[in-house]
């Protein structure tokens, strides 16, 4: 028997629970993006599972209406690698945030990405802490004044593009709660990534750090302040498409078209290029004055799961060995008989 | 290869003897004694064993801290402990004489490698004068054995170089003792032979280091007299040795067999649990997934995910790995998700004594979490009972769907004992059903019984929910705030792990069934507590013993217990935690006997107590 795909719409998505984000929070924009691109993926509903740490993002799982897991601090990277590896078959999605992925849960992101566990993270990136009331985070800039930080934070922040590239991730790239198109269109590209795919979400906490990513957002702004990298093409950003990103040594540099410089000049973006080096070129161009912020998919490759990795050594076993047997595994090894 | 067995000078039988290797911890001492565990075990005899190393891998060669050790007590009657005191020691160095013949009887053996006994081992020991020659040992029976100088002569013919012709002086120490007690010699040389596929002549450099042993005794005078142990008188059945930690990865294939479910099982390397990763990650054809996690935490949330999909889930560690575990109970608490979580206990606080063994993680097993979280606990008797244990709490959390904590240590997970391999129809099968129905689903609708929730895995069409860490609504699993909820949802998940009571057998006491004193014990304490309760029996005294697997909920019966006694004694590598409970719980005026040297109890320690108490 095949069974047909049920056709989904946004609502199918929606749950009935009251959605507790203050008024004009960016998390609105996130779920409103991830419950439309749900329904256009291809999946069982009831193959979607979210989960999520703790924090204002981490209640992403109570409003979507999928199997959802609301963990612990930090934790949401583990507890979905071990559901993955118990069950590839299931669609698990992360929803984390700069506190909640990148602080308490640093080491199990980095581990995560690294292992390449089929899961799709969206890192809600604030740059404060929300959910316990404004105090800095480790993606905050330096200098930072919030709760904890009244004359300001003598924290480096963290560029959580960079960190992830660091940790071998396969799948890294950057959108905004604004975006919506873009954000859609990223999202799809990260759900179809084997293994795991990091998505960057610059989101505006109009409560304890209003208008963080303004600079890059406003509408006579983003255009110089942002790029968006596509996969073959090359990297032009600026109002007036006038500005381009060439190799300069090891280093980038930002170039005006014209007067000699054309596009073929400039870097053409190449998601797939082998050596994380570039991507992280890229990722470096964040706060360096005169550069563009990346939006986009900085890097995809193709490598092994974890999960796959792991159960296809199961499997090899197996057939090789044959389906272990349990009475002859308890009485392995020597043995007597005694009367 | 069959051995020759010239005919000793004298043959004595004995009922048992207590053998001790100890050397540094480069002498191959654990490999030793674990061959001499399973030749007496393949031989009959009922044995206990006590490996004692050091937590480093090496320390300073020669050095106090170096010194690795190795007890086996073999018996042609049943064995319960590793025994008091020690028949035989091999000392291999100065540091190892030092720190080990206090525990070797007057008149008791004891063999030396003379050749480590220069000016520069005795200085490495912090020896003022060698104890070889200041009669210190007139007590003993001394038998100075140029262990290393034979060793090398033995293997000349074989061309290798001095240093791997010195690994080879424990297979002499072990062939001595192997003619002291007319063992055979085969199971070590088919272990040698196995071990050294791959390098045949290493295979070859021990054996004949072991039969050199062997001969320097046939052919000296040094000993007089050769001793023999029959075999014992063990329940009828196939057996093999078996330590704890085998034990616990054995019973949770089982488990995970028996209920339908696939094991997979979330650990991080530490001292003494590491051992159940090991064994598991060699499972494959039984379909166990090991997840090596990037710390304690990772392990646990993972095994909770796992869970979460239906897995039988499990995490494995030591004492300060649950307390970074701890946050991560609540959350499957609070989910209420089954889970069973190891911890092998071993010296602490912090990282305390990592190679030696304690009890002192009961009270952390049973409070050591925020809020109002119990779960059940339960702890294993001996390195067989491991096996038992494991199946006990993987039916309880799937049952109960609730986390469930074993707690077994270091003494239980290296030591071994014989085993009789059980048949299947002794194995219980608890098969499990996942919810699949979306008629009236809601994720906390509970069994009346068991007040258990559903199991709904995703991937479940028409199930979909959320569940989390929050305070939510009983039946619907909403998040909910409400004062009078939270204190329902408090005292159901209290109830919940109360009902497991249902599970729990009334305990019986060994020996008599009331009397002027009983023994309350768990855990590893059980041969040492069961000797001295038949030795003091044998003196005429009433007394009894019980031994708890369950140590939460409690058998319901024990309050009742307590009272059939004039006293009630709980001996405890601790400072008294059992002792707190039955306190608090029954208002018994419950004497304690406590140690905490990271060692068990000898036998002679509780039947002191037990004087002392009825004297």
């Amino acid at each position: 028997m095949t069974a047909t795909l049920p056709v989904y719409s946004k609502k199918d998505f929606q749950t009935d629970q009251e959605v507790r984000w203050c008024p004009g929070c960016g998390d609105y924009a996130i779920l409103s993006a991830v419950q439309s691109v749900f329904p256009e993926l291809g999946v069982p509903r009831e193959k979607f599972v979210v989960v999520s740490g703790i924090g204002c993002s981490s209640r992403f799982p109570y409003y979507m209406n999928t199997f959802g897991f609301h963990t612990i601090h930090g934790r949401a990277p583990a507890v979905a690698t071990g559901l993955k590896i118990a069950r590839p078959d299931l669609e698990v999605w992360i929803a984390t945030g700069d506190g909640d992925g990148l602080s308490i849960g640093g080491n199990h992101t980095i581990h995560m990405l690294r292992r390449n566990v089929g899961l799709k993270v969206l890192l809600f990136n604030n740059k404060i802490y929300g959910l316990t009331k404004g105090q800095y985070s480790p993606t905050s800039e330096f200098g930072k004044k919030a709760k904890s930080t009244p004359f300001g934070s003598v924290d480096r922040p963290f560029n959580p593009l960079s960190l992830a590239l660091g940790a071998e991730a396969t799948f890294v790239a950057r959108s905004v709660d604004v975006f919506q198109a873009h954000l859609k269109a990223t999202l799809k590209k990260a759900a179809v990534h084997q293994g795991s795919a990091f998505l960057e979400i610059l989101q505006n906490c109009n409560i304890f750090n209003d208008g963080a990513w303004e600079s890059l957002t406003e509408k006579d702004m983003r255009d110089d302040r942002t790029i968006l990298v596509e996969h073959g093409q090359p990297l032009i950003f600026g109002r007036n498409k006038d500005k381009g990103i060439r190799m300069k040594g090891l280093d980038l540099e930002v170039v005006s078209l014209g007067n000699g410089i054309s596009e073929a000049d400039l870097i053409v973006h190449d998601e797939h290029h082998p050596n994380p080096a570039y991507a992280f070129l890229l990722s470096r161009m964040d706060n360096r004055p005169g550069f563009p912020t990346p939006l986009g998919v900085l890097r995809s490759v193709d490598a092994p799961c974890y999960e796959d990795a792991m159960n296809d050594q199961v499997e090899a076993v197996v057939a090789k060995k044959g389906k272990g047997d349990l009475a002859e595994l308890l009485g392995a090894g020597d043995t007597w008989d005694v009367g | 290869m069959a051995t020759t067995e010239a005919p000793p000078r004298r043959r004595e039988v004995l009922e048992q003897a207590v053998i001790r290797f100890c050397g540094d911890s480069g002498d191959g001492m654990q490999i030793t004694g674990s061959q001499f565990t399973n030749t007496a075990a393949l031989f009959g005899n009922d044995l206990a064993t006590f490996p004692d190393y050091p937590a480093e891998i090496r320390a300073p060669a020669g050095t106090l801290p170096g010194v690795s050790g190795f007890q086996i007590h073999f018996s042609s009657r049943d064995v319960y402990t590793p025994g008091d005191a020690v028949d035989v020691l091999v000392a291999m160095n100065p540091a190892a004489l030092k720190t080990n013949v206090a525990d070797l009887r007057p008149n008791g053996a004891l063999i030396v490698n003379v050749d480590n006994f220069r000016e520069v081992d005795l200085k490495k020991a912090q020896c003022a004068t060698n104890p070889l020659e200041d009669h210190s040992l007139d007590a003993y029976r001394v038998f100075k054995v140029e262990l290393t100088k034979l060793t090398r002569l033995a293997l000349l013919d074989l061309g290798l170089d001095a240093k791997s012709m010195d690994r080879c002086k424990n297979f002499f120490a072990l062939g001595m003792c192997y003619w002291l007690y007319n063992r055979s010699m085969d199971p070590t040389y088919k272990w040698l032979d196995e071990k050294f596929a791959g390098k045949p002549i290493l295979a070859e450099a021990n054996k004949l280091a072991m039969k050199a042993g062997y001969s320097y005794c046939e052919a000296t005078e040094a000993f007089q007299v050769s001793y023999e142990i029959p075999a014992a008188k063990l329940t009828p059945g196939r057996y093999r040795n078996i330590s704890g930690n085998s034990a616990l990865a054995l019973g949770f294939v089982a488990a995970a067999r028996r209920s339908g479910l696939t094991l997979f099982q979330g650990s991080y390397p530490i001292t003494p649990a590491s051992d159940v990763l090991h064994e598991l990650s060699m499972f494959k054809e039984f379909g166990v997934l090991t997840f090596q996690a990037e710390d304690e935490i990772a392990a646990v949330t993972a095994a909770i995910g796992a869970a979460y999909g239906g897995a039988l889930a499990i995490t494995t560690t030591s004492g300060p790995g649950m307390a970074l575990k701890m946050e991560a109970i609540g959350l499957a608490i609070a989910t209420e998700l089954p889970l069973v979580i190891c911890d092998i206990q071993r010296g602490g606080p912090s990282t305390g004594l990592p190679t030696k063994t304690e009890q002192a993680d009961l009270l952390q097993a049973l409070y050591g979490r925020n809020s109002e979280a119990p779960v059940p606990v339960l702890a294993a008797a001996t390195p067989g009972d491991c096996f038992w244990v494991a199946l006990e709490a993987s039916r309880i959390a799937v049952k109960y769907m609730v986390p469930v904590i074993i707690l077994s240590d270091g003494y239980l997970a290296n030591g071994a004992e014989p085993w009789k391999i059980p048949s299947m129809d002794e194995l219980p099968e608890f098969p499990v059903r996942f919810r699949t129905d979306p008629e009236g689903f809601m994720p906390y609708l509970r069994d009346p019984d068991t007040l258990s929730r559903p199991w709904a895995v995703p991937g479940t069409p028409g199930l979909e929910h959320r569940i989390g860490g929050l305070e939510k609504q009983d039946g619907t699993g909403n998040v909910n705030y409400e004062p009078l909820n939270h204190e329902r949802m408090v005292r159901l998940r209290a109830a919940k792990v109360a009902a497991v009571a249902q599970d729990v057998p009334d305990v019986v006491p060994a020996g008599d069934p009331d009397g002027d004193l009983l023994l309350v014990g768990w855990g590893s304490t059980y041969g040492s507590i069961t000797s001295a309760l038949s030795a003091q029996r044998a003196k005429g005294r009433r007394i009894g013993h019980v031994h708890l697997r369950h140590l939460n909920p409690l058998p319901r019966n024990l309050g009742d217990l307590l009272q059939r006694y004039r006293k009630v004694v709980v001996p405890e590598m601790n400072m008294g935690q059992l002792l707190w409970v039955l306190r608090a719980q029954f208002l018994v005026d419950a004497e304690g006997l406590n140690k905490i040297q990271g060692k068990p109890f000898k036998v002679s320690e509780i039947e002191a107590k037990i004087e002392e108490e009825l004297s």
